[in-house]
C-alpha cells in the first residue's frame, strides 16, 4: 500500500481542534488509500480491456466485415472511420478518454451509441439483479444468523444442506428446469422475457406484468446467491460464540434471542459486510446467465448476444462496466466498514 | 439469612481433553454486607464457580449440588426466574474486561441494558442518565458514555464493568479478578472503590483473585482454593498472616509482583506444576508440592475440618496441630 | 532402540508428515458428509474411468445415432434421447471425463500459479511482492465469469483455452492463502536458523515453506475443483465450450438451442445437470470436511 505522508501542520495544530483533526485526516487517510487503491484497480481494467480485445483480439475490421467481400479502399475508410489506422499509443490514449467521456464507440450489432444501448437496458438489469440481491442479503443473512446460533441443530442441518444444494446446481441448468416446472409443466409464469405485448398500455398492468416476469428468474437468482451469504453470515456468528461479551450479555437477564440480535449479530455482521461485497463478482456472474436463460432484456443478454456476432465494442464496453461496478461496490464496503466499525478508526 | 450459600458444589467439563472436574465440592457461605475472598493459582475453579452461581457455564460443563441465593435454588430454578434473579440478584464483574464488554457498542448503552431489561417501564432517556450517573458513580467523566470500549484504558475498563454491575442494585456481587490486569496505583483506587460501594450498600460481595495479599486487605472471610477444592478457610488476614494449610502458605508467603504473569501461574515462587485437573493424585492433591507431606497424605483425601476456633483447613498435619511450613 | 539413533533427519521428518497425515485422516473420518462426499466422488471417478467401457465411444457420433428424435425414456434408451437420437445416457456418461478434466487440470494450474505466486510474493516481499498482492487483489475482485467470456471470444473456443481461462480466473485465492501461510511460516524460529545458515530463497522456499504450505493448498483445491467445473459447464452451455467434445455444459447447450424446455424433454435437461449437481456437492462436501480438519473451530465442539 502506499503510505501518505501526514499532513503538514498537523502537529501545530492546537490543542482544542486535536481531536476532531486527528479523526478527520484519519478518515481522510483511510478514504485516500481506498479511492487510490479502485483507481489503480479501475485504470488497470481499462489497460487490459485495451489489450485483450485490441492486441489479442485479432483485426475487428474482419469481423466487422465478417467475410464479405470488401475492397482495400472500403477496407481502409473503415479503418480511419475507427482509428485504426494510428499508432498504438494514440489508439490507447483515445480509448481511455472516450471510456472516461461515455464515448464508447457504437454497436455493431445494432449500428448505434453502446452508451444508448446501456441506457436502455440498465433499468432490467437493476431491476432484476437489485430485488434477487435483497432477496438474497436477507435471507442469507437470516437463516445463517439462525444457524451459526445453533450449529449441529436440526434447523442448521436442514439449511445447510439445502444451501449446498441450491449452490451446487449450476445457475443456467436451474433456471431452466424452473422454467419447464412452473412456466412449462404448470402454466403459472411466462416463459421468458420482461413484458407481454398484450398488456394495456397503463402503469399498474404494467408494473402487474413485469412483476409477473420477474418471478422466475428472481427465484432462480435468490436460490443461487443467498447461499454464499447464508455460509458467511453463519461462520462469521459462529466466531462470535463464546465470546465473553456474550456471556456478559447472558448475565444481565437478557433472552437468548436478544443476546443472539443486540450483540452477536451486530458484532458477526461487520466481517460479513465486506464479504458480502467481495462476493459481488459472484453476483455479476449469477446475473448474465440469469439474464440469459429467461431472455431477460438486460446487460447481461446484451453481453451473452454480442459473443456471438460477435459484437466486440460492445464485449468491451460491458467487461468494463460489470469489472468497474465490482470494484466500486467493494470500494462502497471500504468506505462503509469505516462507518460501522469503530475499531479500525483507531489504527 | 444467609445471602449465598454453595452446597456441595461440583462442576465437570466434558472436552476433547476427556472430562476435567473443575470444582469438585465446594461448601461455602456468605452473609450480606459481608465480603468473601477466594484466592488460588490459575486453573484452580475460582472463575468456573463464579459463573455456576448465574449458571453461565457453557452446555459442556455438568454442575451438581446446591446453590443457594437468599434461599432459593439457583440451579434448579425456572429460565424465566433465572433471567429476572440474572443482575438484579447477583451480578459479576467479569474478568478480563477488554472481551466482557461489547466492542461495537457505546459504553453507555451496555451500562443502560440490563436496567431496561428488567424494568419495562424505564425509559431508554432515564436509563441512560442512570448510567452517566453510575459511570460518575466510578470515578468516570459522564461523556464517557458515548465511547466505545477499545477507547477506554484497561483500569476505565474496568470500571465500566463495576458501574455496569451496579445497574440493578443486585444483592451480591462477584468481582473475578477485577483488579488483576491494572497497575498497583489504579488497582488500589478500584478496591477501595469497591469496598466502599459494599459498606455503602450493604451488598454481599465474592472478591475473587489469585492475590491472597489482595483479599486480606478487604475481605472478612477468605477461602482458598486449590484442584477445585476449598483447601483453607478463616478470617481473611489470619489465613494471610497464619496459614493453616502449606498451599496458603506459599500463595501467600512473597508477595507477587503485580503485572508479572510469572508471579501469578507460580505464586509464592511454589515448586512444581499447578495440577491438571484431568489427572490428579491419588490422596491429597496437594502432596507433589508439599515440603511437609507425611505417609498419609498419599493413601486418603483430606477433608475440609475445623482447626482451631473459625479456622478450617483440608490438611492432615495441620488438623494434628503440626506446623505447615518448615523451620 | 538402535534403529532411531540411526535414522536421518529425512526419514525423521518423513515419520513426522506420516504421523499428522494419520491425525488428519482420523479428523475428516469422523465427519459423516465428508465421507459420503468421498464415496460419492469415488464412485463418480469410476463411472467416468469405465466410460469407454460401459458404452462404445460410437454412441456419441451423430451420424450413426440410432433413436429418434428426443424420446422420452425406453428400454432400449434408459434417460431417451438426443435431439439427433443419440442416448442420453451415453452422452451423460462420456460428458463426466471432459467435465472432470477441464475442472480438475484447470484446478492444478490455477494451484500451481497461485502456489507460485503466494511463495513468491510472501517470501520475497518488497515491491514485487507488493505488486503481486494487488494484481491478485485485482483478479480477486473482477467478475470471473465476465473475465472468462471476454477471454474465450478472443481466443477462440478450445479445451486447452478454456482451461486456461478457468484457471486465470480462480488462482487469486490461492495466492492470498498461501502468501498468508507462507509469511507465518516464515517468522518461525527455524526458518530464522536456516536464513543464518546461508540458505538461500530457492533452498528455504522449496525445503521449508512449501512442505508447510501445501497440505493447506490441497484442502483450498478440493472447493476449488467444484467451482471450476460450474465455471466449466456455464462457459460451454453458453456456447464457449471447444465444439468438438461432449461436456455435460454442452449437452445442456444443445439441449436449450433444440427446444429442449419447450419440447417438455426433462429426460435431456435432468442428467447431465444433475450429474453437475451431484459432482459439485460431492467435491464441496469433502473440501468443507477438510476445511474443518484445518480449522476445528467449525468442528462444533463447543457447547
Ligand atoms: N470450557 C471449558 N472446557 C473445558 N475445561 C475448562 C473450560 N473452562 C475452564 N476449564 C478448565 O477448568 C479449570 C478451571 O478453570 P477456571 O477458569 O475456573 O480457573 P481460574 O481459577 O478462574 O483460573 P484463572 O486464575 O486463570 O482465571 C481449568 O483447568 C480449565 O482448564
Ligand atoms: S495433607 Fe499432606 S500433602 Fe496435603 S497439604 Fe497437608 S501435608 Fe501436604
Ligand atoms: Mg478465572
Amino acid at each position: 500500500m502506499t503510505e501518505v505522508p501526514p499532513p503538514a501542520g498537523g502537529a501545530a495544530a492546537p490543542p482544542a481542534g486535536r481531536r476532531a483533526r486527528r479523526t478527520s485526516s484519519g478518515f481522510g487517510r483511510y478514504l485516500l488509500k481506498h479511492v487510490g487503491g479502485a483507481a489503480v484497480s479501475l485504470l488497470l481494467v481499462l489497460f487490459s480491456s485495451f489489450f485483450i480485445f485490441r492486441l489479442i483480439g485479432g483485426d475487428p475490421i474482419d469481423q466487422l466485415t465478417r467475410e464479405r467481400p470488401v475492397s482495400p479502399e472500403q477496407r481502409a475508410a473503415m479503418r480511419a472511420e475507427m482509428g485504426l489506422d494510428q499508432p498504438m499509443v494514440k489508439q490507447f490514449w483515445d480509448y481511455i478518454t472516450g471510456t472516461l467521456t461515455m464515448d464508447l464507440g457504437d454497436s455493431f450489432q445494432y449500428r448505434r451509441p453502446i452508451f444508448d444501448l446501456i441506457v436502455e437496458r440498465l433499468p432490467a438489469t437493476l431491476l432484476l439483479s437489485g430485488t434477487g440481491m435483497v432477496l438474497a442479503v436477507v435471507l442469507g443473512l437470516w437463516i445463517g444468523t439462525r444457524s451459526g446460533w445453533r450449529q449441529g441443530s436440526r434447523y442448521d442441518r436442514a439449511h445447510v444442506g439445502t444451501g449446498l444444494l441450491l449452490y451446487s446446481a449450476p445457475t443456467f441448468w436451474l433456471g431452466m428446469i424452473v422454467i419447464l416446472v412452473f412456466a412449462r409443466y404448470m402454466g403459472l409464469f411466462p416463459v421468458n422475457g420482461m413484458r407481454s405485448p398484450s398488456t394495456p398500455p397503463d402503469f399498474w398492468s404494467q408494473a402487474l406484468d413485469i412483476g409477473h416476469h420477474l418471478v422466475l428468474p428472481v427465484l432462480t437468482y435468490t436460490a443461487v446467491v443467498y447461499a454464499g451469504y447464508l455460509m458467511i453470515m453463519r461462520s462469521s456468528i459462529l466466531d462470535e460464540i463464546g465470546s465473553d461479551y456474550l456471556t456478559t450479555a447472558r448475565a444481565k437477564g437478557l433472552r437468548d434471542d436478544e443476546v443472539r440480535d443486540r450483540h452477536a449479530v451486530p458484532n458477526a455482521l461487520l466481517p460479513t459486510v465486506t464479504l458480502v461485497f467481495l462476493a459481488i463478482g459472484g453476483v455479476v456472474n449469477g446475473s448474465i446467465v440469469t439474464e440469459a436463460v429467461f431472455s431477460w432484456p438486460g446487460l447481461g443478454s446484451l453481453f451473452v448476444q454480442a459473443i456471438f456476432y460477435p459484437d466486440r465494442p460492445v464485449l468491451q464496453a460491458l467487461f468494463v462496466l460489470f469489472s468497474a461496478s465490482t470494484i466500486l461496490a467493494v470500494l462502497a464496503a471500504e468506505i462503509l466498514y469505516w462507518f460501522i466499525d469503530p475499531r479500525i478508526r483507531k489504527s | 439469612m444467609t445471602l449465598l450459600e454453595f452446597r456441595d458444589v461440583h462442576v465437570t467439563y466434558t472436552g476433547s481433553r476427556g472430562r476435567v472436574p473443575a470444582v469438585r465440592g465446594v461448601d461455602l457461605a456468605l452473609e450480606a454486607g459481608q465480603v468473601l475472598g477466594v484466592a488460588g493459582e490459575s486453573g484452580c475453579g475460582k472463575s468456573t464457580l463464579a459463573m455456576a452461581v448465574l449458571r453461565l457455564l457453557p452446555k459442556s460443563a455438568e454442575v451438581s449440588g446446591e446453590i443457594l441465593l437468599d434461599g432459593e435454588d439457583l440451579l434448579t430454578m425456572g429460565w424465566g426466574r433465572l433471567r429476572a434473579v440474572r443482575w438484579t440478584g447477583a451480578s459479576i464483574v467479569f474478568q478480563g474486561a477488554m472481551h466482557s464488554l461489547n466492542a461495537v457498542q457505546r459504553i453507555g448503552r451496555q451500562v443502560a441494558e440490563p436496567m431496561l431489561v428488567h424494568d419495562k417501564d424505564l425509559s431508554a432517556a432515564k436509563a441512560a442518565k442512570r448510567a452517566e450517573a453510575l459511570l460518575e458513580r466510578v470515578g468516570l467523566p459522564p461523556s464517557r458514555a458515548r465511547s466505545f470500549p477499545h477507547e477506554l484504558s484497561g483500569g476505565q475498563r474496568q470500571r465500566v464493568m463495576i458501574a455496569m454491575a451496579l445497574a440493578c442494585d443486585p444483592d451480591l456481587i462477584i468481582a473475578d479478578e477485577a483488579t488483576t490486569a491494572l497497575d498497583v496505583m489504579v488497582q488500589a483506587q478500584v478496591l477501595q472503590l469497591i469496598s466502599g460501594l459494599v459498606k455503602e450498600r450493604g451488598v454481599g460481595l465474592v472478591m475473587i483473585s489469585h492475590d491472597l495479599s489482595v483479599l486480606s486487605a478487604t475481605c472478612d472471610t477468605a477461602a482458598v482454593m486449590y484442584a477445585g477444592k476449598v483447601v483453607e478457610q478463616g478470617p481473611a488476614h489470619e489465613v494471610f498472616a497464619r496459614a493453616r494449610h502449606p498451599y496458603s502458605a506459599a500463595l501467600g508467603a512473597a508477595f507477587p509482583v503485580i503485572g508479572d504473569p510469572a508471579s501469578r501461574r507460580n505464586p509464592g515462587g511454589l515448586a512444581g506444576d499447578p495440577p491438571d485437573p484431568g489427572r490428579l493424585p491419588e490422596g491429597c492433591s496437594f502432596r507433589p508440592r508439599c515440603a511437609v507431606a507425611v505417609e498419609r497424605c498419599g493413601e486418603a483425601s483430606p477433608e475440609l475440618l475445623e482447626v482451631e476456633g473459625a479456622r478450617l483447613s483440608a490438611c492432615f498435619v495441620a488438623q494434628e496441630g503440626e506446623p505447615v511450613v518448615l523451620g | 532402540m538402535t534403529a532411531s539413533t540411526t535414522t536421518s533427519p529425512r526419514a525423521l521428518a518423513w515419520a513426522r508428515r506420516r504421523q499428522s497425515f494419520a491425525r488428519s485422516w482420523a479428523a475428516y473420518r469422523a465427519q459423516r458428509t465428508g465421507m459420503v462426499g468421498l464415496v460419492l466422488l469415488g464412485a463418480i471417478v469410476v463411472l467416468a474411468l469405465a466410460a469407454p467401457v460401459l458404452i462404445d465411444e460410437s454412441a456419441l457420433s451423430v451420424t450413426q445415432a440410432t433413436g429418434g428424435r428426443m424420446e422420452p425414456p425406453s428400454a432400449d434408451f434408459p434417460l431417451g434421447t438426443d435431439e439427433v437420437g443419440r442416448s442420453v445416457l451415453a452422452l451423460t456418461l462420456w460428458g463426466s471425463r471432459l467435465s472432470l478434466l477441464i475442472g480438475l487440470t484447470a484446478t492444478v494450474v490455477a494451484i500451481l500459479i497461485g502456489t507460485a505466486v503466494g511463495v513468491t510474493s510472501g517470501h520475497i516481499g518488497g515491491a514485487y511482492g507488493w505488486f503481486a498482492l494487488r494484481i491478485s487483489d485485482w483478479f480477486m475482485v473482477l467478475p470471473s465469469l465476465v473475465v472468462a467470456i471476454a477471454l474465450l471470444a478472443v481466443l477462440g473456443r478450445s479445451m486447452g483455452t478454456t482451461i486456461l481461462v478457468i484457471a486465470l480466473v480462480s488462482w487469486s485465492g490461492t495466492t492470498r492463502l498461501v502468501r498468508a501461510q507462507t509469511l507465518t511460516v516464515q517468522a518461525r524460529p527455524y526458518l530464522e536458523r536456516a536464513r543464518a545458515l546461508g540458505a538461500g530463497h530457492w533452498h528455504q522456499m522449496t525445503k521449508h515453506i512449501l512442505p508447510n504450505v501445501l497440505p493447506l493448498v490441497l484442502a483450498s483445491a478440493t472447493l476449488l475443483v467444484p467451482s471450476a467445473i460450474l465455471m466449466e459447464s456455464s462457459l460451454a452451455w453458453l456456447g464457449l465450450g471447444d465444439p468438438n467434445v461432449v461436456s455435460w455444459g454442452s449437452i445442456l447447450n444443445r439441449a436449450s438451442d433444440n427446444g429442449a424446455v419447450s419440447a417438455h424433454a426433462w429426460w435431456y435437461l435432468l442428467p447431465p445437470g444433475l450429474a453437475i449437481l451431484l459432482v459439485v456437492l460431492a467435491f464441496m462436501m469433502c473440501g468443507r470436511a477438510l476445511e474443518a480438519v484445518f480449522n476445528p473451530r467449525l468442528r462444533g465442539e463447543q457447547g
